[in-house]
């Protein structure tokens, strides 16, 4: 069977996501942002709730993601998206509304704000991409990089006496009556982005159905600020992210019968 | 037994040569440009042997600038 007989539109079985803008991306190569973008795109497309989708962009690198999936978008303050969803959702109760925060955004500066909408169990999907660096500003150290992690601002490792330890926020979000679903994914293999794309599928359906808050976190990797090839920091972040941040469902609260 | 075609297509425009699919890929079938780059100068992902392509896509969907398409066929006949 020649190429030209294989590629055919009725053969087609993947393909770019409609909702995703024909534009270039401002990520780095090899950048996990493009990927979970890339789900969100397909899963809205999927379960057709463009319409009703509210995102809510955070400070960061993914500061620009109106740009790239063509639904309404609201762009936050720096660390309040939880806040500005919230509104959102409560003034438009049938809107699917949901915000893409980094480590920076929601572990840092946004931490009152992302525990107490949690808290309150607003009716929102948090998705929370961890990459243990504020990569957008030059890879500076986060609250939630590793002990001994080499970053801008702690060029010799970071230390426990000096910086304090990293902080996990989704197993704080968990303990919350407020949320229904906190799961831990990663995008490094197919594997781990289907069960990523199915673990955001089960929060959007969990915001429609009123159940409670979500929280997605996607370990990710920050390439250019961890200073290695993108499949580098994929094994990097497997032997060195994963025991600290484990993959799986921290909480699922399956709802009443 | 069937036998399965698979293609794939890569927007050498869109791609940003991160190598992610060529490593992803488990019949070896992407490589990347060794000499030419696209007009961002990257050196952009091709299928260098793309009669092993079993149309599986894991290349596509780990691509986080979503530039492959996958095409597949199941022959029942063969």
């Amino acid at each position: 069977m020649t190429r030209e007989e294989i590629i055919r539109p009725e053969n087609k079985v993947y393909g770019r996501p409609e909702l995703l803008m024909p534009v270039h991306t401002h990520y780095c190569p090899g950048c996990s942002h493009g990927v979970v973008h890339k789900i969100i795109a397909e899963l809205l497309q999927e379960m057709n709730v463009a319409d009703k989708a509210v995102g809510v962009a955070p400070v960061g690198c993914a500061v620009f993601a109106y740009n790239y999936i063509d639904i309404d978008w609201i762009e936050a303050a720096h660390g309040r998206a939880p806040a500005v969803a919230t509104a959102a959702s409560r003034l438009n109760p049938d809107a699917l509304v949901f915000t893409y925060q980094g480590d920076g955004d929601l572990s840092a500066i946004g931490t009152a704000e992302t525990i107490h909408a949690a808290n309150r169990g607003e009716n929102i999907v948090i998705i929370f991409i961890n990459n243990a660096i504020y990569g957008m500003t030059g890879g500076q150290m986060a609250p939630t990089t590793l002990l001994g992690m080499k970053t801008a601002t702690t060029p010799y490792g970071r230390r426990a006496d000096l910086n304090g330890y990293p902080l996990a926020i989704s197993p704080i979000l968990a303990s919350l009556d407020g949320t229904c679903y906190v799961t831990r994914q990663a995008v490094h293999t197919p594997a781990a982005v289907r069960k990523a794309k199915a673990a955001i599928k089960k929060a959007f359906q969990n915001a429609m159905a009123k159940r409670g808050t979500s929280v997605v976190e996607i370990v990710a990797t920050c390439n250019s600020g961890w200073k290695l090839t993108p499949a580098q920091s994929n094994d990097w972040m497997v032997e060195n992210m994963f025991p600290k941040y484990p993959l799986g469902d921290l909480k699922n609260v399956e709802p009443q019968q | 037994m069937a036998k399965v075609f698979g293609a794939v297509t890569i927007d050498a425009d869109m791609c940003k040569g991160c190598n992610l699919c060529v490593v992803a890929c488990p019949t070896d079938v992407l490589a990347l440009q060794p000499q030419e780059v696209n007009d961002r100068g990257y050196h952009y992902a091709f299928p260098e042997k793309p009669d092993a392509c079993i149309g599986c896509a894991a290349c596509a969907t780990v691509c986080p600038d979503a530039c492959i398409e996958v095409y597949r066929v199941v022959d029942k006949n063969i």
